[in-house]
């Protein structure tokens, strides 16, 4: 009996980018862009994702919710009469952390993608595994919240570099708190330089209009290949 | 937590390359900027594993450090720390030269599988 030794050389979430690869060309059949929104827990997703859904005017939109347990933001968006679908991934050790490209795509055939421009992603909240996943989106949109510290950037970077645009929510409380907007944008353009980013309040409403006009511009691209 | 995620797909790739053979050692290049806990892949490995090919074996990690390369002036440079703005010009553009992999590099398998396996 002896060894030997076979070279692979292989990505290990290659399986992982196939399925996404696939998700994305059932994305561009049907002429929808995807956005992967991805932040910690409570940094305000859910609500900012209602309030920029009623600001999104002309743009069929739909919702994917993943959260490891419950359907309390899918029952949210629900009301807004926006078709939602929840996928819930508290299976195995506990629910895993995060969305991947498999279980976005056994959710598809519950969405009406032909009859979308445009569906938003709203990830587990989470500052690590998501960043890691890709599901099939055209773009990712990285949230943190002003409550949440201004060293974030550097104590999360593959987050925040796997994002195309980082949206600061809550800064209706800047006023309220130590955080120093500065420096955390500082720490932003060290790990992620010249990354977009915008400053959102989705409680007043105040920069939820850019966002929204963000949006609207992915919305309307055309499909580019993966 | 997706240590787990990563272990199984770890797993999977070693055992599609296995050709049937019991795997003794599975290799992994680990980069830098990859939140790859080590501990916790190679306890999830192991449970992975068990009852197939990679059932016992090793798993070895070999961590790639970062390495960053300027498209302006073309300065490279070893960041300690995720510093991604050019310390030469201080431009954005930077490119990952190493430090994102996670890929498994290869195995060692056992060429006469009746020996083992069958216990």
């Amino acid at each position: 009996m002896h060894r030997t030794k076979v070279t692979i050389v292989e990505e290990a979430l290659d399986a992982n980018n196939t399925i996404a690869r696939a998700n994305r060309d059932d994305f561009d059949r049907a002429g929808v862009r995807v956005v992967n929104l991805m932040s910690a827990p409570g940094a305000g997703k859910t609500t900012l994702l209602e309030a920029t859904l009623v600001a999104l005017h002309g743009v069929r939109a739909g919702v994917l919710e993943g959260d490891v347990q419950g359907s309390l933001d899918a029952d949210r968006i629900a009301h807004l009469h926006v078709p939602v679908v929840q996928l819930n991934t508290g299976s195995g050790f506990g629910g895993e952390c995060h969305l991947d490209a498999n279980m976005v795509r056994s959710a598809l055939p519950a969405l009406p993608l032909e009859e979308l421009d445009l569906l938003i992603v709203e990830n587990v909240g989470n500052l690590v595994c998501p960043a890691e996943f890709r599901i099939g989106e055209d773009v990712r949109v990285m949230i943190s919240s002003v409550t949440e510290g201004e060293d974030k950037p550097l104590k999360y970077p593959l987050m925040f570099r796997a994002c195309e645009l980082v949206v600061v929510n809550k800064i209706d409380l800047l006023a309220h708190l130590d955080y120093d907007l500065e420096l955390f944008l500082h720490h932003l353009d060290t790990v992620h330089p010249g990354v977009p980013r915008m400053l959102v309040s989705a409680k007043t409403g105040e920069g939820v209009e850019g966002f929204a006009a963000w949006l609207r511009e992915i919305a309307a691209r055309e499909a580019v290949p993966a | 937590m997706h240590e787990l995620s990563v272990a199984s797909a770890i797993v999977d790739t070693a055992v599609r390359h296995a050709d049937g053979r019991p795997v003794s050692v599975v290799s992994v290049r680990v980069g830098a900027l990859r939140q790859v806990v080590p501990d916790s892949l190679s306890f999830y490995f192991e449970i992975v594993a068990r009852d197939g090919l990679c059932e016992g074996a090793r798993l070895e990690l070999v961590a790639v450090a970062l390495a960053l390369r300027c498209r302006e002036c073309e300065t490279e440079w070893e960041p300690e720390f995720p510093e991604f703005r050019c310390p030469g010009c201080d431009g954005a553009s930077v490119e990952i030269m190493t430090g994102e992999e996670l890929e498994v590099d290869y195995i060692e398998v056992e060429e006469e599988a009746a020996c083992i396996a069958q216990r």
